[in-house]
This record gives C-alpha cells, sequence and structure tokens, in this order.
C-alpha cells in the first residue's frame, strides 16, 4: 500500500472510526457509559482522562478485547461502516493486528517473556498473511529497523528482557505497523517510560502516522502530551466523553468545565510561585458515580439542572461537549466572527 | 554459571555423605542384627567368630570407615539372607522399579497436562470442575488401597489385567525390560497408574493454575490484539509459560516417585527393588537395606541436580540474565 | 476492597498478646459457612470423630474380645447373619470379626496417630521455626539446614528407615511421623517470623526487655497462626493416610490395635478370591476421612489466604 500524501483533510470527512454511545459494564456497573467519539482517516486523536475515567476499557472495547465478566452491552463501533460490535470473532481476528492494531502501555508485560523477540514479529506477520517463513523474518528485521533498533537482524533472536523499556516499546509499534494498519490505538503507550524517550516514542510514532497516513487514536493522562501530538483531542470522564474537538480548539477555548480545569492544572502553565491549581474533589470510582452530570459536584459552573443528563452542545465547528452550562469564553469564541 | 555448577555438584556431594553416616548410624549402631545371623543355640565362642568375621569388634569409627570404603568399590556387604552382594540384588530390581517408575512419570505427563489445560481453559464448564474434583481425590486417596479396588475391579471382576507381578521380559543391553513384551506391558499398566496417581493431580492442578494465571496476563491480551488465532495463543504462547514449572515439578518429584514405588510393588507384587526393601527391613537384611538407599540417595541426587541445570537452560530470563 | 491481611491486626498496644477478638472468629466462620462443600466434610469429620470416641458404646460387638469370636463366623459377606444369630452388615473378617466394629476402633487408632503425631509434630516444628525466625544467627542457619535436608528426602523413604531401624509399634510409628512432619511446620513459622519481626510491636516489646520466649509465644506465635492452621490439617490428613500406608506395608500399628491400614493388610490376601469386603469397607471410610479433611482444610486456606482478603 502506497504512502498516503501527508494530506490532514478538513471536517467534515467520512470518519474512519465511529463510537456511538458505547456502553462497557461489569456486571452491573457500566465503567464505559455511552462513549460517543469520532477519529477521521489520518488524523491522531488525543484521548485524554484521568486514571479510572475508562479510557483504557474504551479501547479494549472497540476491539472486541474485554475480559469477561466485563462485555459491551450498548452501542455501536462503526469502523468504515461495518459496526465491530456485531462482528464474529473469526472477523474481528482479521482485523485486529492488521487493519486496527494496538499498543499497549507497559512494555515489560506485553511480551511473551519466554519467547524471542523474532518470534513474537514473525506469528503477527503470518496470522494475517501466507507468506513464505524467509520472507516474513525479513519483513520482521525490516519492521525492527523501521522503529529504530539497531542491529535489528541480531536483535531478532533476543529475548524481551534483553530489551530496555523504550526498545521494548519500540518492538510493539514496530508490531503494530506491520500490516500498515488504518488506525492505531495506542494506550498510554510512553506512560512507563522515561521522559527522555517518551520524547523519542512521541516523535517516532507522529512521524510514523505522517508517512503512512495512520489514523491515531493517543490514550494518555498527560495533557501536555496530546498538545503537541494530536490533531483532535477528546476529553473522557467518568465514562463518558465530555468534550471533543481540534487540538487547537478545546485547548484555546474550552467548553467543558473539566477540560478548563484540567487545562489549569498542568504544572507548566503556572506561574513559579503561585499555588497550583487543582480540581476540588477528587474523581469517583465506578460505582459511586453522580447521577446526571457525573462533574456536578466539582464543578464551578454547576446549575440545578446538571442533575439531568446533559445534551451534547455543539460550540462550534467539529466541537461539541456535554455540558448544560459550557464555560463562557468558549461560546463567545465561537460566536465571534 | 561454572562457579554454581560447581556449587551445586558440591552440595550433592555434601548430600550423599551425610546419607552415608545416617545410613551407617542408623543402621550399624541401633538394633542388633548378630542376633539373626546365629541361632540362639550358638555357643558364645560361635558368637564371637561371627561378630569378628563380619566386622562388628572395631571401633566405630573403623567400621565407618570401612563402610564407606567398601561403598567405593561397590561393595556393600552380603546379604545375610541371600547370600549374594547386596548391591548385585538390588541393581537386578533396579530395571523394573524404574520401568515403573518412568511408566508413572509418562502418564503424568500424558494425561495430567491436557486435562489440566482443559480446566484451565475452560474452569466454568461442569467437565472441568469435575476434572478438578477428581484431582483432589487422587491425592487424598491412599495409594495402596487404590491399588486393591484396581486389582478387584480389572483383574478380579472384569478380568481385563493381570495382578501380579511382572510378565514377560525382553534382554536387551544384558538387562531385562518387561515394557517390551506386550505381556510385560499388561502387567506394567495397572502398578503404573496405581503410582502415577498423585503425580497426574498434582501436574493437573499446576497447569490448571498455570494456565489461569497466564491467561490474564498482559501479553496474552497483546497477542490476541495482534490478531493471532486462538489455538497459536493457547499452544505457543500460554504453553510455554507453564511448561517450565510443571516440567521442573515434574522432575523433581522423580525421586519421590522412586521411593513410593515401594508401596505400589507391594500391592501388586511387583518384583522391583522396592518389594526387595520391604522384605528385608522384615527380614532385618542390613547390607540389601542399605544398598537399597545409596542406590536411590544417587539417583535422587543425579535427578535434582539434572532438574537444575534444566531449568537454569529452559528458562531464558534465568539463563541469559536479567537486564532490568 | 481494602487489604486486610489478620498479621496487622497486631494491636499498636503491644504489651499484651490480644487473643483474636470474636467478630474475628464470628467473621471466620461466616466465611467458613458459604461453602456448602466445606461445611458437609466438616460435619462427616466430627462424625467420625465422635464415631471414634463413643465406640465402645455404639459397636455391636467388641472386636478385640476373643470370647465374642466365632471363627466358623469367618469370612461371611456383607449382611449375613452368623451362628449366634448376630447380624453383620459389612460382613466378617478371617478371624470372624464384625467387620463394622473393627472399622469403628480402626478408626480410633487411626485418629489417635493421625492426630497425635500431627500435633506433636506442629509443637515441635513451630518451636523450632520460631526459634529460628526469632534467634537469626546461626541457630537459624542450624535449623533451616535440617529442615531443608527433611523435605529433601521423600516422607515415605523416612518414614521406612526409622522403622526399619527402630522397630514397628504405635510408638515408633508417632516417632516416624513426627520426624517427617515436623519440617514444614518449621519453615512456614520462620518465614512468617521472619515478616513479623520487623513489625513495631515486636521492635516495642524487645525494648521492654520482655524474655525471648515470651516475645516468642505470646507475641509472634498468635500472627503467625492462620497458614498453620491450614497446614496442620492437611498434614494431618497426610499423617493419617501416611501411618495407614505403614501399616499395610505391615511396619506400622500392631494386630492388637489395628489401624483402618492394618484392617486393609488384613484383606489383602482375600482380594483375589473375591472376598472383598475385609479391604473394601475399611479403606472406603480411610477415604472418607482424609478427603473431608481435604476438603475442610482447602477451604480455610482459601479463606485466610492473604490475596483473597
Amino acid at each position: 500500500m502506497e504512502a498516503m500524501a501527508p494530506q490532514i483533510p478538513a471536517w467534515p470527512v467520512p470518519p474512519l472510526l465511529e463510537v456511538r454511545g458505547m456502553r462497557t459494564a461489569f456486571g452491573d456497573i457500566a465503567v464505559v457509559d455511552g462513549v460517543s467519539l469520532s477519529v477521521a482517516p489520518g488524523r491522531i486523536l488525543g484521548l485524554v482522562g484521568e486514571s479510572g475515567s475508562g479510557k483504557s476499557i474504551t479501547a479494549f472495547s472497540i476491539l472486541g478485547l474485554v475480559e469477561p465478566p466485563g462485555r459491551v452491552t450498548d452501542g455501536e463501533v462503526l469502523y468504515k461502516g461495518r459496526d465491530l460490535t456485531r462482528l464474529s470473532d473469526h472477523e474481528m481476528r482479521k482485523l485486529r493486528g492488521n487493519r486496527i492494531a494496538m499498543i499497549f502501555q507497559d512494555p515489560m508485560m506485553t511480551l511473551n517473556p519466554v519467547l524471542r523477540v523474532g518470534t513474537q514479529i514473525v506469528e503477527t506477520i503470518l496470522a494475517h498473511e501466507k507468506v513464505p517463513q524467509r520472507i516474513a523474518i525479513d519483513r520482521a528485521v525490516e519492521a525492527l529497523s523501521m522503529v529504530g533498533i539497531p542491529a535489528a537482524k541480531e536483535r531478532m533472536r533476543d529475548y524481551p528482557h534483553q530489551f530496555s523499556g523504550g526498545m521494548r516499546q519500540r518492538v510493539a509499534i514496530a508490531i503494530a505497523i506491520l500490516h500498515r494498519p488504518e488506525l492505531i490505538i495506542a494506550d498510554e503507550p510512553t506512560t512507563a517510560l522515561d521522559v527522555t524517550i517518551q520524547a523519542q516514542i512521541l516523535a517516532e510514532v507522529q512521524r510514523l502516522a505522517r508517512e503512512t497516513g495512520t489514523a491515531l487514536i493517543w490514550i494518555t493522562h498527560d495533557l501536555s502530551v496530546v498538545a503537541g501530538l494530536a490533531d483532535d483531542i477528546a476529553v473522557m470522564y467518568c465514562g463518558k466523553i465530555v468534550e471533543q474537538g481540534s487540538t487547537d480548539d478545546v485547548l484555546d477555548s474550552p467548553a467543558h468545565p473539566y477540560t478548563k480545569g484540567l487545562i489549569e492544572s498542568v504544572p507548566t502553565r503556572n506561574r513559579r510561585g503561585a499555588r497550583l491549581h487543582q480540581i476540588p474533589g477528587s474523581t469517583p470510582n465506578p460505582a459511586q458515580r453522580p447521577s446526571g452530570c457525573q462533574f456536578r459536584l466539582r464543578c464551578p459552573n454547576v446549575l440545578p439542572i446538571c442533575e439531568q443528563t446533559p445534551p451534547q452542545i455543539t460550540i462550534g465547528p467539529g466541537h461539541w461537549a456535554r455540558c448544560f452550562n459550557p464555560v463562557a469564553s468558549a461560546i463567545n469564541k465561537a460566536l465571534a466572527p | 554459571m561454572a562457579s554454581w555448577l560447581i556449587r551445586r555438584v558440591f552440595q550433592a556431594l555434601l548430600v550423599v555423605f551425610v546419607m552415608t553416616l545416617l545410613v551407617f548410624v542408623a543402621v550399624n549402631l541401633i538394633g542388633n542384627p548378630v542376633d539373626i545371623m546365629i541361632s540362639p543355640n550358638a555357643t558364645q565362642a560361635q558368637r564371637l567368630e561371627t561378630i569378628r568375621a563380619l566386622g562388628f569388634d572395631l571401633p566405630l569409627w573403623r567400621q565407618y570407615l570401612a563402610f564407606v570404603d567398601n561403598l567405593f568399590h561397590g561393595d556393600i556387604g552380603d546379604s545375610f539372607v541371600f547370600g549374594q552382594p547386596g548391591l548385585h540384588l538390588i541393581a537386578q530390581r533396579l530395571p523394573a522399579t524404574l520401568e515403573l517408575a518412568v511408566s508413572a512419570l509418562l502418564l503424568s505427563v500424558l494425561i495430567g497436562i491436557p486435562l489440566g489445560l482443559l480446566a484451565g481453559l475452560y474452569p466454568n464448564r461442569a467437565l472441568s470442575q469435575m476434572i478438578l474434583g477428581g484431582s483432589i481425590l487422587g491425592f487424598s486417596l491412599p495409594t495402596f488401597w487404590v491399588g486393591l479396588m484396581m486389582i478387584l475391579v480389572f483383574s478380579v471382576e472384569l478380568g481385563w489385567l493381570p495382578a501380579i507381578g511382572r510378565g514377560q521380559t525382553a534382554t536387551v543391553l544384558g538387562t531385562e525390560w518387561a515394557f517390551l513384551t506386550w505381556d510385560g506391558l499388561q502387567h506394567l499398566i495397572l502398578p503404573a497408574l496405581n503410582l502415577a496417581l498423585y503425580q497426574i493431580s498434582m501436574v493437573l492442578r499446576l497447569t490448571s493454575a498455570g494456565v489461569r494465571e497466564t491467561l490474564h496476563k498482559d501479553f496474552i491480551k497483546f497477542a490476541r490484539a495482534k490478531g493471532l488465532t486462538w489455538r497459536r495463543i493457547v499452544w505457543v504462547h500460554v504453553l510455554k509459560n507453564i511448561l517450565i514449572p510443571v516440567v521442573t515439578v515434574i522432575g523433581l518429584s522423580f525421586g519421590g516417585t522412586i521411593a513410593f514405588a515401594v508401596v505400589t510393588e507391594t500391592v501388586f507384587s511387583y518384583p522391583g527393588m522396592g518389594k526387595l526393601l520391604i522384605d528385608s527391613i522384615n527380614l532385618l537384611d542390613r547390607p540389601v537395606i542399605v544398598a537399597y538407599l545409596m542406590i536411590v540417595v544417587l539417583i535422587f541426587v543425579t535427578v535434582n541436580l539434572v532438574v537444575d541445570l534444566t531449568y537454569v537452560l529452559l528458562d531464558p530470563r534465568v539463563r541469559l540474565g536479567d537486564r532490568e | 476492597m481494602t487489604a486486610e491481611t489478620t498479621s496487622s491486626a497486631a494491636p499498636s498496644d503491644a504489651l499484651v498478646a490480644v487473643p483474636p477478638p470474636l467478630n474475628l472468629v464470628r467473621k471466620f466462620s461466616a466465611d467458613f459457612a458459604r461453602s456448602r462443600v466445606a461445611v458437609a466434610a466438616l460435619a462427616v469429620f466430627i462424625l467420625l470423630i465422635l464415631a471414634a470416641i463413643f465406640a465402645p458404646w455404639i459397636t455391636p460387638q467388641d472386636p478385640y474380645d476373643l470370647m465374642q469370636l466365632d471363627i466358623m463366623d469367618g469370612r461371611l459377606a456383607p449382611g449375613s447373619t452368623g451362628y449366634g444369630g448376630k447380624l453383620f452388615v459389612l460382613g466378617t473378617d478371617d478371624q470372624g470379626r464384625d467387620l463394622l466394629s473393627g472399622i469403628i476402633y480402626g478408626l480410633r487408632t487411626s485418629l489417635l496417630v493421625g492426630i497425635g503425631s500431627a500435633l506433636i509434630a506442629a509443637l515441635i516444628g513451630t518451636t523450632l521455626g520460631l526459634a529460628a525466625g526469632y534467634a537469626e544467627g546461626r541457630v537459624e542457619s542450624l535449623v533451616m539446614r535440617l529442615v531443608d535436608l527433611q523435605l529433601s528426602i521423600p516422607t515415605i523413604l523416612t518414614a521406612l528407615m526409622i522403622l526399619a531401624v527402630m522397630g514397628k509399634g504405635v510408638a515408633n510409628v508417632v516417632l516416624a511421623l513426627v520426624i517427617v512432619d515436623w519440617a514444614i511446620y518449621a519453615r512456614t513459622t520462620r518465614a512468617t517470623a521472619l515478616a513479623e519481626r520487623e513489625q513495631e510491636y515486636i521492635e516495642a516489646a524487645r525494648s521492654l526487655a520482655l524474655p525471648w520466649w515470651r516475645i516468642m509465644f505470646r507475641h509472634l506465635l498468635p500472627n503467625c497462626l492462620p497458614p498453620l492452621i491450614v497446614i496442620a490439617m492437611i498434614q494431618i490428613a497426610n499423617a493419617i493416610a501416611l501411618e495407614a500406608t505403614l501399616s499395610f506395608l505391615g511396619l506400622g500399628v500392631p494386630i492388637t490395635e489395628p489401624s483402618l491400614g492394618l484392617l486393609i493388610a488384613n484383606g489383602y490376601k482375600y482380594i483375589l478370591s473375591g472376598t472383598y469386603w475385609i479391604s473394601t469397607f475399611p479403606g472406603l471410610v480411610l477415604l472418607v476421612l482424609i478427603i473431608s479433611i481435604n476438603l475442610v482444610g482447602d477451604h480455610v486456606r482459601d479463606i485466610l489466604n492473604p490475596r483473597n482478603q
């Protein structure tokens, strides 16, 4: 497949992936409670949220990898028009690692410690393509070099524990791009790494995505990470997406009070010596989420009507928030000519 | 790695040494074997003569040194009962016991691992519950009684398999092996199964627990995210992870299996070293007891060493050193 | 879910070893009752113990009273009536003894020897383990070397050797069982002691210059109990099984006080001729005994497992 020219399409373009009202529950508790988001082809979406917001479960739910007793109980996951929640496991298997790939958070745990790295790459190739072993091995070596691992051919025979954390994550990335997927879901891939390595991996992934025109969902709790990387941002709180829009829109004029709070809490935005801004209260765990708007107990903009479920309000083109009383400045900006 | 090996071998030798000491102390100091050698009507002079001939009048430490010296030359003394060298007697019976123990080991792998896989992959199915419940039975049941029941059911009632003895053997390399003849195999089945019962249960539970634990690991999820078939995930990713601990456990319990063969051989009158041991204990035939102990300790120590070595070779993390 | 291990129930006021508070016991009982299988197993076990205790009152015949035996009654099938008109529910052995009575008395011996040796082993092993864990240094090394040695030798081998040397008889069987058993208690206790001795309440006790034996037994021990209880149960089952095996091999208890194992051995020679009951029924009772203890022990282990709390 030829690399697509690095064209970032503007809205609106039929989304590559569209999630509508997805609900994933463990027993009675809905960890993901009506998530709706969309990813355009070739664009990078940053999915931001604290731990416990349900980001990872969202990722697993999209790929149908939620482990029982968890189940996707509601909603649709439309990938190029096909609803993934309706597909059989056999059909999902053909997509996984092939058209949609995933990178996990902790590189120590994602690779099987008793199998050689080469084996784990080659098996991914052979899972989706009938090629002779030799060809698969060559392609594996090529993939390793592409992600910047030196002496790739020799490294194929090594075991995961012989790689450093950053290198292991590169291997995971190599595996993800093997079949030139149209979408890669990266679940906090740099959280477990050193800061310097983080920057490297970030740059690497961005480069690869742009070069191959792959769409990317980058899940993180760190707003500053997506600020430089993503084209669009979706903010997640308590199992729901509370705001989505282009990065510029969301960061410059956040509409949802939670987003605003997040932005203001980023330490680098503070003047030195001033108190760090914090959102009051703490994130409730899935079993204890308030009714209506889940953020209302911590929200500076709260109104009595927030006890109802807030609707999706369009703030501007491609920018919406789930709020009864969005931040004033955002609306003003959107309304301004 | 080399220093570790040397240390292990040294450890093994230490165990053997301690064993010789213990054996010598126990067998030579306690109990009076002279009495069975001499009829009660013997005169005092005849008694003294026998004591002198068998070396019982020497100081203890001398006896011990003589004992060790003889050990090195493979001479443990002649059986009081049979008149032949104890070591020969035991060595003659060794193949039979080995056949039993190895068969039991094979059975535990061939039955225990697949059943354990099944129970681990589908823990909620009724079949799995039954398998796991059965495994509790497997190591709770007293082996000798189960053997009796097996004889009752399969030999006496159904008449499918023979109950006693080893059957026909074929001679290869100067030793007689029963598994090479059909008749010998038939005689081997029941005792081997009986001996294997405990092991099968242990292997089953170990495998099942290992599978269940491994299935939750992140790398399995990652393997699914790569689009691998379930078959590949189970047979390559899961199996390789659990095989290492399971294999080491099986190896380490081989010595115990050989020791426990004593019971099975008694129940089925299988002519191995174990049965000889029991008979010798009852007859106070010291040299044979000592010969048995020495051989078993040797087997034990060797197997343990081999297993340790195999573990180091099998687990890449241990072999190549952990970088993290 | 809060992580709450029983060992952290140690009081901050460390001067007195506090017995487990009533609600801990209640919680334990409630947890235990959740498994119907375990409760049933416990009931069976208690039933068997009661039967053994009340043996003289509930057995139709005293199997040791030679006057009551009639050799003409020998080897009767279950359910048959003897010469004196007595009904033998489970049949008779070769001496004409009522098998049911023999089994219940045999149960006595099995339980006595099994539980007795397990408790003695627990006592010795726990003390040594505590000493090793608390005293450190050479005491610890010595004890642990012994433990390692003991645990690396197959139990049956150790038992056989001891009996070969010392001869048969109840006392020697108990000795053999104790020697086989003690090491596992020592190892477990020492491991727990190792963890506990760093805790503050031990430091507090030490700083008060309490005598070492007081610290060991009144402060350290109660917190080491949970794993010990589980192991003790399993070891009781093992001891009973081992004694049965030894008796079957002819190296165990004497014929005058047969255990279930010996009863089974008595029937061994008749198996091939179809007289199955002499070996089968004692074996079934032995089976039920061992399994019930194992089931209870299994469940107790699940409850006390710190990972589940």
